[in-house]
């Protein structure tokens, strides 16, 4: 995410770590860096300014001088600040105590809005929320459409009626969701190409019909300086909540991030991840401030494991390596499991310490994991079950099939082999809790 | 060209307010001083110049200050423009077509920049300079994106190719080119998903559909256009990076130009890539579609009246 500025900030350091201890000339030479980083990243010209000012005050003069890992005191106050720029807690999407809840989604045209809908009634759906979507964005060609067959994906209800204006769809959503029996009413407006009068007039007359618990500002993450100037516009006008950041999966650096909350107080709800439906995540600013750093985020990967693996497979799973008749039809069982937490490079970034691994980033993408994928599928259920039927015929068949090599599909068998063989061991002591590193699955 | 500068003023007002008028009251009737360069720097950085552009800006600028020794801050900033608009050489009419027919124009560019509404108002306007003309939905991915173009190709009355959500893009970009041809058209429009630039799978997809137009038809596509969101701050400069060396980028579409205070992110990609910027985007009609012009561009941007610089 944040990939350039935590390479910044880390040769900043490595610099500053080489010489061991600082000066504050040295101080301020890394803060010129790392404002440098943070102009790069799009952060706000003023933000990276208080930012600056702030971190300088801390860092300069003080005891982490004489300590003999300054470097490790700056970063700590570096991460601080960032913490604090971002908001120092997990803000989540609050609910009405008396039902429905009325969210809208608003924003610049192109940001995500319509997107952002379907996710975030995915989102409420999967926490035992009834949603209902409003499509009240009337200017934009099928836009309507958009949200209509999204909606159906997610098994969401989405209102709309032709001819009518958004204020009239609003009311509309309001008295279809006491007729469905609907908790919550997700309502994606129009967007425009820039903060117009008309616009602002619209929306205004809309929360005052249908007043709003929740109005989220969806941004663009790979928005520039004017990120904030879009943000202040509508907080004057509007009621605004919070944000939604979009776009987050790009490399963008997303400077816009950290200066929407510094500049308009408003928090960062949620952020989207991804093209698919489920990508969407809250933002947690310390973990963003880590990763930053290059610190990884565990964390996530971990929450995300939870929620994407399915529970009982995982168990029928352990069990079979714990009895060892593992076969290939299981291997391909855990790959399923492992690529619904998202493409692996996705996966590694979140891996403390692999955020620096950017070329190792790049070699490994998906494409490895397609490769022994494929292999998998072009063997038949009797060669998965039984591997050690697979001959020099079968070998050749499947290496065609899959459109890899022999040399590939060998060096699949054998290392499945090789896994199997440990697999033995494991059984053999188990209870000693040993876990021997597994050279699967093969990459690279 | 003066309805050029005029509608791109109107579009870019906040531009002016912002960048022009911050300039204006910096120098104004003031004398010219060393130390206004870093201010300067910092109305730059605002808007979305980067720094690598604004380095080199800046230094040019200081060159050619040492050499002219100008004494008014107004002067400096007409010094500026022309320095600015060195760096954006003109280009070629982009709307030109080669000898070979159908030409070819494929529309890439990351989620929400605006391709599959440009590639609406390109057809059009095609269309109206007497053209014939074709449009195709490549992009499988978004729901219901087909019916966006569909509803731009009634409104230009253009035919739209376009197959089932989730059909291979090639595909549909193969039809279009083959219906271009057997119907001999003038000029195919190739529409295609967004995609960010950092998905290897979705950047070989695009590949894929240039290799598939390639065989079909010789030298296509013709023109690539890279579609940008003027609000896009230094991440602009890396999509056009990733998105050229995929699908060898023939120029820039710089759209939303009104819905931002900048379009700085112009000069980061053309300074660093040397891709020409075909057309500004500034508003939401047809005629907001403009053959960009380097010399307007700065002048907006910096807010500068013509006046000024004669």
């Amino acid at each position: 995410m944040f990939d350039a500025l935590t390479d910044k900030l880390q040769q900043t350091f490595k610099r500053m770590r080489n010489k061991g201890r600082l000066t504050e000339a040295d101080v301020k030479e890394a803060l010129r860096e790392v404002r440098l980083a943070l102009l790069e990243a799009d952060v706000n010209f003023k933000v990276v300014k208080e930012f600056l000012s702030r971190v300088e005050a801390r860092a300069v003069g003080q005891d982490i001088l004489q300590s003999l890992t300054p470097d490790q005191g700056v970063i700590k106050i570096v991460r601080d600040e960032l913490v604090q720029l971002m908001g120092s807690h997990v803000e989540r999407v609050r609910m009405a105590s008396n039902p429905p809840t009325v969210i809208y989604l608003v924003g610049l045209q192109g940001a995500g809005k319509t997107t952002a809908s379907a996710k975030l009634a995915r989102m409420l759906r999967h926490q035992g929320r009834q949603p209902l979507l409003v499509a009240a964005d009337i200017y934009r060609p099928a836009a309507i459409d958009q949200l209509k067959v999204l909606g159906e994906k997610i098994q969401v209800p989405v209102v709309t009626e032709a001819g009518k204006t958004p204020v009239q769809l609003a009311e509309l959503g309001m008295a279809m969701s006491k007729r469905m029996a609907k908790d919550v009413i997700i309502i994606d407006t129009a967007g425009r190409l820039h903060v117009d009068d008309a616009l602002m007039g619209e929306l205004e007359e809309m929360n005052r019909r249908v007043p709003a618990h929740e109005m989220l500002l969806v941004v663009d993450a790979m928005t520039g300086q004017d990120a904030v100037r879009v943000a202040s516009a509508f907080k004057e006008r509007l009621p605004l909540t919070g944000v939604i950041m979009t776009k987050l999966d790009g490399d963008a650096r997303g400077g816009a991030a950290l200066s929407i909350r510094e500049v308009t107080e408003l928090p960062i709800k949620l952020v989207g991840s991804g093209e698919k439906i489920e990508d969407l995540e809250p933002f947690a600013p310390d973990r963003m401030a880590q990763r930053i750093l290059g610190m990884g985020d565990i964390m996530t990967l971990i929450e995300k494991a939870e929620a994407a693996m399915d529970r009982e497979d995982t168990q029928v799973l352990a069990e079979k390596i714990t009895k060892a008749d593992f076969t290939l039809d299981d291997f391909r069982a855990m790959i399923e499991q492992v690529k619904k937490l998202g493409p692996l490079s996705k996966v590694m970034e979140m891996m403390p310490g692999m955020g620096q691994m950017a070329k190792l980033k790049n070699k490994v993408d998906d494409r490895s994991m397609v490769r022994v994928e494929a292999i998998l599928n072009s063997m038949t259920n009797k060669e998965r079950q039984r591997p050690d039927i697979i001959d020099g015929s079968r070998r050749l068949r499947i290496a065609r099939g899959s459109g890899t090599t022999v040399m590939e599909v060998n060096r699949l068998i054998k290392q499945f082999d090789e896994v199997k063989k440990m697999m033995k061991q494991m059984k053999g002591k188990k209870g000693r809790g040993r876990m021997p590193r597994m050279p699967f699955p093969p990459l690279g | 060209m003066a309805g050029f500068f005029e509608r791109l003023k109107q579009g870019m007002s906040k531009t002016r307010t912002g960048l022009g008028d911050r300039i204006r009251s910096l120098v104004g009737g003031r004398q010219w001083s060393d130390s206004l360069y870093d201010e300067l720097e910092e109305i730059l950085y605002e808007a979305d110049l980067g720094s690598q552009a604004i380095e080199v800006i800046l230094a040019q600028l200081k060159d050619s200050v040492r050499q002219r020794h100008p004494e008014r801050a107004e002067e400096v900033v007409a010094l500026l423009h022309e320095v600015m608009v060195a760096m954006l050489e003109s280009n070629p009419n982009p709307y030109q077509l080669p000898d070979q027919r159908p030409a070819v124009w494929l529309m890439v560019g990351v989620n929400g920049t605006g391709k599959t509404t440009t590639a609406g108002k390109l057809a059009q306007r095609m269309k109206h300079q007497g053209h014939s003309v074709i449009l195709g939905a490549a992009d499988t991915f978004r729901a219901a994106a087909p019916e966006q173009l569909l509803e731009w190709g009634r409104r230009a009355q253009v035919d739209v190719v376009h197959q089932a959500e989730g059909a291979d893009p090639a595909a549909v970009a193969f039809d279009t080119v083959r219906a271009a041809m057997a119907r001999r058209l003038d000029l195919a429009i190739i529409d295609t998903a967004g995609r960010l630039h950092n998905k290897t799978h979705l950047m070989q997809e695009l590949s894929k559909i240039v290799r598939v137009v390639g065989r079909e038809c010789l030298d296509a596509p013709h023109q690539v256009w890279l579609v940008i969101d003027a609000t896009t701050g230094q991440n602009g400069l890396e999509q056009a990076r990733v998105f050229q060396e995929a699908v060898r980028v023939t120029g820039i579409l710089l759209t939303k130009l009104d819905g931002t205070a900048k379009g700085g992110i112009a000069f980061s990609i053309h300074q660093a890539l040397h891709l020409p910027i075909a057309f500004v985007g500034v508003g939401e009609k047809l005629d907001d579609l403009m053959v960009f012009d380097a010399d307007q561009y700065v002048r907006a941007i910096l807010g500068m009246e013509d006046r000024e610089l004669d």
